[in-house]
């Protein structure tokens, strides 16, 4: 491999990581309020490409002049609002009446909400792949040579980019940041703060679910075919890759993203390439049996 | 100020405690000593809205609050020092304090109130930027009563407060806890299994065995009493 084409590789990595991430925080952010793994969350991806495929038609052609890039930020604006309040709906309906059940009965839950999502959508969207609308001229960035960055790679890198730090400064600043932070430390404490425990829970599947929806959106501006089945692989890839960061760790979320990425799309380009999809489970397996807590994660003994 | 009548409270299948009734009067310090096990954590813990009632009332300030959610108890003015301390480890000493102060309205005092737990414990502000998990156990103990402070409560309720602590701290912890019922003017329900400890500091006492009140009187009284002093004050 030459170099010019490692750095196309790795650029390539880069930005298929960077999906990967944004959904792979929603799966952390949940797990650490809730120690409970959201299996609907791929599906709540699925909703955000289709809430871009149905919403762009209707607004896009309102931006026109000097207003056409707000365009495409509006879509994604709304975007994230709606996965947002699905994601807040979601929990207030399917998990929040089971919060004192054993974690298995919600987990079950979870992947019954799932099924609900993929098959209701498939009821609603119809089950065939429908090709997603340009929100943005897709075209080679020019000056880079050899290397092909396209500009939906740039977008999609910029949006990623403004998301991680929104949200690093909403964990790290805000009131109800910290109470997040201060939930998934210590529930019972947290409680005796005098913090609402369902608004912070609502308030983690909100910024989770958006996320995800944005990641919807950028993910289709770059793969522009979507089926209401598109959720389950890169959902299960996002949970491979917040439990190789550190289920619970938000920055090993990001990291674990960005290495599943990367690594899977240089499996892609080598000899292997028929093997790409299996990196992730094999990545999975041997996190598992060498540092079961993850990049980032710590053991926390189990209390008895 | 706090008045529990006849609470009873099941812990899983367990009758853990059996028609509880005591009061707390405003500006005393108040102690709840027993066996580990006698139900002195499932008393705060129900008062503070982490345990449902079976039945029975708790009033606090002349209004019913045993159907109450913690966050709302907190909001009423009772903060608890769990047993345990339960710290945030991963924040920082003063994003606990900040914590502690989650509910409170006038955020432009916050700073005057920083100044006055760092008074009452100037070893907190040497580790203001510490993350809390750092600290030994004497500090995280003061970190914790600290962060009850913050919350501006009239009823401060603590949980052990000498468990798993040096023995020379201890000493000091309970030299604070006084210092805080008498020149912060605020009520104190004190959780002990060190009864000796507890019955000197505290004004009023009462004894808990296996979820019921079997005796309660003045502190000096109870210290006086044979069957206090040969079942929990080590027997001499």
């Amino acid at each position: 491999m030459s170099s010019t084409e490692f750095i196309q590789q790795l650029i390539n990595g880069l930005s298929l990581g960077a999906f990967y991430a944004l959904i792979a925080l929603g799966y952390t952010m949940v797990y650490g309020v809730l120690r409970f793994i959201n299996f609907a969350h791929g599906d709540v991806f699925m909703i955000g490409a289709f809430c871009g495929y149905y919403l762009s038609p209707r607004l896009l052609p309102h931006f026109t002049g000097w207003l056409t890039p707000l365009g495409p930020v509006t879509v994604l604006i709304l975007t994230m609002l709606i996965c947002a309040l699905l994601g807040i709906t979601i929990e207030k309906l399917a998990y929040r009446p089971l919060r004192s059940r054993p974690k298995l009965t919600v987990l079950i839950t979870a992947i019954g909400v799932s099924l609900f999502l993929e098959y209701g959508g498939q009821f609603v969207f119809g089950a065939d792949p429908k090709s997603f609308p340009e929100l943005m001229p897709d075209r080679a960035l020019e000056g880079t040579g050899a290397l092909t960055i396209t500009t939906t790679q740039l977008a999609a890198f910029i949006v990623t980019v403004i998301l991680l730090v929104a949200l690093t400064l909403i964990v790290k600043r805000t009131r109800l940041g910290m109470a997040m932070r201060a939930l998934s430390n210590n529930p019972t404490a947290a409680a005796l703060m005098g913090i609402n425990v369902d608004t912070v829970i609502s308030f983690t599947f909100g910024l989770g679910s958006a996320l995800a929806g944005a990641a919807g959106i950028l993910f289709a501006l770059s793969y522009p075919s979507i089926d209401p089945l598109m959720g389950l692989l890169p959902g299960i890839k996002a949970f491979v890759a917040a439990v190789l960061g550190g289920i619970g760790s938000i920055p090993g979320a990001a990291i674990g993203g960005i290495i599943l990425g990367v690594v899977e799309t240089f499996v892609g380009a080598s000899a292997f390439s028929t093997y790409r999809d299996a990196i992730a489970f094999s990545l999975l397996i041997v996190i598992l049996l060498v540092r079961p807590a993850g990049i980032f994660g710590r053991v926390q003994p189990e209390k008895v | 100020m706090l008045e529990l009548k006849d609470l009873a409270v099941n812990y899983g299948s367990i009758n853990a405690l059996h028609d509880v009734s005591l009061t707390v009067a405003k500006g005393g310090i108040v102690t709840l000593i027993g066996a580990n096990g006698a139900g002195k954590s499932t008393t705060l813990r129900t008062v503070s809205g982490l345990l449902k009632t079976r039945h029975g009332s708790i009033r606090y300030e002349g209004e019913e609050i045993s159907h109450l959610p913690a966050h709302r108890i907190v909001q009423r003015g009772i903060s608890q020092v769990p047993e345990g301390r339960m710290i945030f480890a991963n924040l920082t000493v003063r994003e606990n304090l900040l914590m502690g102060a989650y509910l409170r309205k006038d955020r432009n005092k916050l700073g005057h109130d920083f100044d006055s737990v760092f008074e009452i414990f100037p070893r907190l502000k040497e580790r203001a930027k510490q993350v809390a998990g750092t600290l030994s156990g004497g500090e995280q103990q003061m970190l914790a009563i600290s962060r009850a402070l913050m919350s501006k409560p009239r009823c401060l309720m603590l949980d052990e407060p000498s468990l798993g602590i040096a023995p020379i701290l201890v000493k000091t912890i309970f030299q604070k806890i006084v210092e805080i019922n008498r020149s912060l003017g605020i009520t104190i329900l004190l959780v002990e299994q060190n009864a000796n400890l507890a019955l000197e500091v505290s004004h009023y006492g009462y004894v808990l065995e296996t979820g019921r009140i079997i005796l309660h009187d003045k502190c000096d009284a109870l210290r006086a009493n044979e069957k206090v002093k040969s079942a929990y004050l080590g027997g001499h």
